[in-house]
């Protein structure tokens, strides 16, 4: 390798960077945008559930079983209705996705059994909603009603009847909010970072092929992995760049916890970095025209990155077929420690698996990259 | 072929191409002895490009060697690569980048120093009348200051071998002649000048020619000699009606070929004391009274067209 002509081949690859609008729009507005929409668009968290009542009661103690779903936040009354067909009719229309039918025997059954039935209906179109919307439901009306009879039992003078004999006190570690928000936004920044990475580098070499300035470079005397070290130098820093900012952004606007050491972070991102990149490049040795080489780049990372990385939907819960496969999604494994640092402050050594396979995964592609290109016209 | 002496710069032998069925070069021999300018003329799709490909060591021939300056580049065509410049027919340089971008890029990937560089980018740009344009975009130049940044680009290391394929097509006369003062300059210095092209009066000045058809060498020679190889001779045939008078001679007795010239018409007889006359009553008998028929010196135009036009063996 001579280092004047890797010199010579990255300075060539700056200027023409910094000289093309798409190439600079790809490295510098598009985190910017990702951020914005992946940080802000997506979310787990249920909040403000539309809910229909349909209260039969109208007692004091039904009013207030509805205040506590306001009072939970999780919820929101769109509308109080009268009859059973009105709770059916905005069910379809979509005014709320469920409905809470308090029966108009409520208290009386409630103060003599120390239990009583409320009846709630969810659509369940969005069944992970509906699952998680059930859930907060019953909780709120549990509560509740042992509330209402603990209050009524004291009145009266008698025991209390026994619910909930068995306390349960979850502790919630490394998310204590349990925020969705803290577990993706991690796993946007390397959604947005494979994406970019591979964007950048699918370009290079497919443009030499397309506005021909191929055919006099490779009757030059540089080598296939000055021109491929050479190459990725500029794309490498604007990667690293753009890390910076989306983790920057990710500790500071959207405040999700950092507890781990700045080193680690920069350590496994280079080393994504170098996977995402090789990616590229091999796409853009192999496909000679850039929109090609750019769609085929947006293929190889986006699809498995966003579905397969772990990123929204939980490796663990995949079919064991699926989960085979998640183990050659390299995004999975930066993922995996991205979230670690964050949340749990995770060091190297406890992260030495997902960075080993990190590190193999760089090898190989660097390696496969350096032989694809030949310095040939057929 | 041999070459004890060690003269011949550029060596091919029995150099074969094929791209799926089409067999674009078909066995081709060539010695080239250095500080020669060696043209390749032929028609397009006479495998010119790809010749001039293989010799830059970009493209392998499916048979065949090629020795450049004693290295073989078929099996090291990298070990060949600091010894040549190849300009290939397409523009090859960045033209997102400047005149000055540019030729720093290939003077370090040729590794020139530094000095060596900005004497020799001075010397050519001057010669290629470009020191004012040395900060534009490549993009934003003309046709003809594209090819001659080209060249400048392929001397800034000092080749033995320059390979140039059609480099002065689209090129304008003045820049042509800037162009070709360039390569004269080098023949001094001993480098080996091998160029395509597919214009005659620049074919002339070249040492030698090879007579390029259909992927094989028809002839190979200096332009004299070709010149003297024609079979027949030439008569020029002016008139106010060069068309009417093409249509006139065609088919007459001993008219081996004709082209039409602008003004002239061409025309090769097999004797042309005694085809002169009767050219001149054929003409008058079909109303062209004016004819003016005398005998001239064959250009190479004339040449290429006797030699590959007919297909007749020389």
């Amino acid at each position: 390798m001579n280092l004047g002509r890797l010199f010579a081949i990255a300075f060539k690859e700056t200027l023409q960077v910094w000289r093309d609008p798409r190439s600079l729009a790809i490295a510098l507005l598009m985190p910017l945008m990702q951020m914005v929409l992946l940080g802000y668009g997506v979310s787990l968290d249920i909040r403000r559930v539309p809910l229909c009542v349909y209260d039969q009661e109208h007692s004091q103690t039904s009013r207030e079983l509805v205040q506590r779903f306001v009072a939970s936040d999780w919820f929101v009354i769109a509308r109080n209705l009268n009859d059973e067909r009105a709770v059916r009719d905005a069910m379809n229309r979509g005014t709320c996705i469920g409905a809470v039918t308090i029966p108009v025997n409520f208290s009386r059954v409630l103060a003599s059994t120390g239990n009583a039935e409320v009846q709630t209906v969810f659509d369940a179109t969005d069944a992970n909603t509906t699952t998680i919307a059930t859930g907060y439901a019953q909780g709120v009306i549990a509560l509740a009603t042992a509330d209402f009879a603990a209050r009524w039992a004291a009145a009266h003078g008698t025991r209390p009847p026994s619910v909930g004999s068995v306390d349960l006190q979850p502790r919630v570690l490394f998310n204590e909010g349990l925020d969705s928000r803290n577990f993706i936004i991690p796993g946007v920044v390397a959604v947005i970072l494979g994406l970019i990475g591979a964007q950048l580098t699918s370009l290079t070499v497919a443009r030499e092929w397309e506005r021909g300035t191929m055919e006099q470079l490779i009757s030059t005397p540089v080598t296939a992995l000055e021109v491929m070290i050479g190459k990725l130098i500029p794309y490498f820093a604007i990667g690293l760049f753009d890390a910076a900012f989306c983790l920057a952004a990710a500790a500071f606007w959207f405040q999700v916890p950092f507890r781990g050491s700045l080193v680690t972070v920069l350590l496994t991102t280079g080393l994504f970095t170098v996977v995402v990149m090789g990616i590229g490049y091999l796409v853009s040795v192999r496909i000679r025209s850039q929109l090609g080489a750019s769609q085929v780049a947006l293929m190889l990372t986006m699809l498995p990155t966003s579905l397969l990385s772990g990123y929204t939907f939980p490796i663990d819960q995949m079919p064991a077929p699926i989960q085979a496969v998640t183990l050659i999604v390299y995004a999975r494994y930066y993922v995996t420690i991205l979230r670690a640092v964050f949340l749990k402050g995770s060091t190297v050594a406890d992260l030495a698996v997902p960075i080993l396979a990190l590190v193999l995964y760089a090898a190989a592609i660097i390696w496969i990259a350096a032989r694809a290109f030949r310095k040939r016209l057929d | 072929m041999t070459d004890p002496a060690g003269e011949v710069a550029v060596l091919a032998r029995g150099l074969v191409r094929r791209f799926g069925p089409v067999s674009a070069v078909r066995g081709i021999d060539l010695a080239v002895r250095r500080g020669e300018i060696f043209g390749l003329v032929g028609p397009d799709g006479a495998g010119k490009t790809t010749i001039m490909r293989m010799l830059a060591g970009v493209l392998r021939p499916d048979a065949g060697e090629i020795h450049l300056e004693g290295v073989d580049v078929v099996a090291d065509p990298e070990r060949a690569k600091p010894l040549l410049s190849y300009m290939p027919q397409r523009f090859g340089l960045y033209e997102d980048l400047t005149v000055a971008e540019n030729i720093f890029f290939y003077a370090t990937l040729f590794a020139v120093p530094a000095r060596v560089r900005r004497d020799r980018s001075q010397e050519l740009l001057a010669a290629a009348g470009m020191l004012p344009f040395r900060r534009r975009l490549a993009g934003q130049l003309s046709g003809g200051m594209k090819q001659k940044l080209g060249l400048v680009c392929a001397l800034i290391h000092t080749p033995r071998v320059l390979l140039l394929d059609e480099p002065t097509t689209g090129v304008d006369p003045v820049s042509r002649r800037d162009f070709w003062g360039i390569l004269y300059g080098l023949r001094e210095h001993g480098v080996t000048i091998l160029l395509s092209t597919a214009y005659m009066d620049e074919a002339e000045r070249c040492s030698r020619l090879a007579l390029l058809h259909a992927g094989a060498i028809r002839h190979c020679d200096t332009p004299a000699r070709l010149k003297q190889a024609m079979p027949g001779a030439l008569l020029a045939v002016v008139t106010r009606d060069a068309r009417r008078a093409h249509a006139a001679v065609e088919g007459a007795a001993g008219v081996l070929g004709l082209l039409l010239m602008g003004d002239r018409v061409n025309v090769r007889v097999d004797d042309a004391e005694r085809r002169a006359p009767e050219l001149r009553a054929r003409l008058a008998g079909q109303g062209i009274a004016d004819a003016d028929i005398t005998p001239i010196e064959p250009g190479i135009e004339d040449v290429f067209v006797a030699l590959l036009g007919s297909g007749s063996p020389a």
